[in-house]
């Protein structure tokens, strides 16, 4: 067993040495400019960009027509959000998303807002889903998308994504979601789920990193965005730009690997992960699970440890790479605002740990873990005045405390 | 984020980690921070009521390593010194010593504010000197 042990997978994934090895020769052997259409080494480069093309679209049920390549999930978030905003700006000014989005959504709707556009930012429940009435409600005449992401990448909730589609489908409004935790961790169809756009990113999925996906519907409707970057008309008007060629060759074969993974990968890592969790509340008191495991990822858990603070237990495992919710541990000192919106009290945002189990985690990492996580938490706890306080029956939530 | 030795150090051994008798009329305690601010330091001082020096100090801290290791530095020099002069230790002294980044300097003031609302509990106690310090103002 080889330390430090990598378990933050929602940050992002080692490449898959298979990835790599389809990646190399789109360097130094097949390295034309993809759009040269008028010699082998362009052609051979478009191929190559194709094959992946339909690998992307075979692991969400899309066509190849469909998917267009982008840098990243960032990107492609910008450009469905902005590009539905400017497209569709005729029909409507209202975008529906939710609290606990990434910051690549969260940001791009604080943008529009600016430039007019209403957003309106549903709650969540204490298990992390939103309500759907609550979406049916929200929606106007003038609401031209929701945006609401697949799986939680804090938390690991999956969002009722098939029920949001109908939904949205029924009220004549795009849906677009950020797929980037689930797409190639748990099968997801845009047919079957009413989805009309989809972000996906490489890394996340033992993949490159700087280059990622967005489906867009083609029928049942036809969906079009404006481009965000201009220049050449690349990918079908809708992003300009030499195309990453190797990234997406890389792309490609991780979405084929996660395909034909899928399933056996997901049952054992639901089982490690199931290890981790049950070890872990079996040995310590006061441990809590943010957000519900009835819908969720199989590879994720996110726990709080009451009355330790995140990054010193972060310290205490410092052979393990996990992250936390702690404001300690972000570089603007702000807690993490899934967990706030969950109601956990910051608190218990400030003892949160995530865990990200991955492909390349074993067994024995996990029995690594989950020793040394309870170890940590004991001792810290005996350093702790709140642990001290609970302990001897001190309402702590009656406290005045002196906050600097 | 790397720390520096001396951080790692009080981390991997604090000193003077416990809890004394806070009835003990020898006894001051003092607790800032708020559990919602991520940073709580319970700090105490057992003071020889003839001689004013502190013969004794310990501390419980739920924070960040940083804030692990300011509380255990200032129990570490609170020992042996005069009341007075425990009021003269400013939390400059404690980021110079463990080289504490300013993205934690704040680790610094709230042991300094731990130390004075020790003390003034102390001082309160005793009746000696009710000067009408905040306990850990802002």
């Amino acid at each position: 067993m080889k330390l430090p042990i990598y378990m933050d997978n929602h940050a992002t994934t080692q490449m898959d040495p298979r990835v790599f090895e389809a990646m190399k020769p789109y360097f130094l052997e097949i390295y034309g400019n993809a759009a040269s259409r008028n010699h082998s080494f362009g052609w051979e480069a478009e191929e190559a960009v194709e094959k992946a093309r339909k690998q992307i679209a075979d692991l969400i049920g899309a066509t190849a027509k469909e998917i267009v390549f982008t840098s990243g999930a960032t990107e492609s978030n910008n450009l469905a959000i902005k590009g539905v905003a400017q497209m569709y700006a005729e029909k409507g000014n209202h975008i529906i998303t939710q609290v606990t989005e990434h910051k690549a959504v969260l940001d791009t709707c604080k943008h529009l807002e600016k430039e007019g556009i209403r957003v309106t930012y549903l709650p969540v429940r204490k298990d992390g889903l939103i309500e759907l009435d609550q979406l049916r409600d929200a929606i106007t005449d003038k609401t031209i998308l929701v945006s609401i992401m697949y799986a939680n990448n804090e938390i690991g909730i999956v969002q009722p994504v098939e029920e949001i589609g109908k939904i949205a489908k029924e009220r004549g409004v795009l849906f677009h979601t950020d797929g980037v935790q689930a797409a190639g961790k748990i099968p997801v169809n845009v047919i079957h789920d009413n989805i009309d756009l989809l972000s996906l990113s490489g890394h996340k999925f033992y993949g490159p990193k700087g280059v990622g996906a967005l489906y867009v519907r083609r029928r049942n409707p036809r969906v079009q965005v404006t481009a965000q970057i201009d220049g050449g008309g690349h990918e079908r008007g809708m992003r300009s730009g030499t195309l990453n060629v190797p990234g997406i060759v890389g792309l490609g074969a991780a979405a084929a690997l996660a395909k034909a993974d899928m399933a056996e990968e997901s049952k054992r890592l639901q089982h490690l992960r199931d290890k981790l969790k049950d070890k872990i509340l079996n040995n310590l008191d006061e441990v809590y699970v943010n957000g519900t495991m009835e819908r969720h990822l199989p590879h994720s858990l996110n726990l709080s440890f009451a009355y330790v603070e995140g990054e010193s237990l972060l310290m205490g495992i410092n052979d393990i790479a996990v992250s936390s919710g702690s404001a300690c541990t972000s570089a603007t000192l702000e807690p993490s605002y899934v967990l706030k919106a969950l109601g956990a009290g910051d608190d218990l945002a400030h003892s949160s740990i995530r865990f990200g189990l991955g492909r390349f985690n074993t067994e024995e990492e996990v029995d690594y873990v989950a020793d040394k996580v309870i170890d940590v938490v004991k001792k810290l706890r005996e350093l702790s005045p709140l642990y001290e306080m609970a302990k001897d029956g001190v309402d702590l939530s009656k406290m005045q405390w002196t906050a600097h | 984020m790397a720390y520096s030795d001396k951080v790692l150090d009080h981390y991997n051994h604090p000193r003077n980690v416990g809890s004394m008798d806070k009835n003990d009329p020898n006894v001051g305690t003092g607790m800032v921070g708020a559990p919602e601010c991520g940073d709580v330091m319970k700090l105490q001082v057992k003071v020889n009521p003839e001689t004013g020096v502190i013969e004794d100090a310990k501390f419980k801290t739920f924070g960040c390593g940083s804030a692990i290791a300011s509380s255990s530095l200032a129990t570490e020099w609170l020992r042996g010194k005069t009341v007075d002069e425990a009021l003269q230790i400013k939390n400059t002294d404690i980021v110079n010593e463990l080289s504490l980044p300013p993205v934690k300097i704040h680790c610094s003031v709230l042991a300094e504010d731990a130390i004075k609302a020790a003390i003034s509990d102390y001082k309160g106690k005793t009746g000696a000197g009710k000067t009408a310090e905040a306990v850990a103002a802002v």
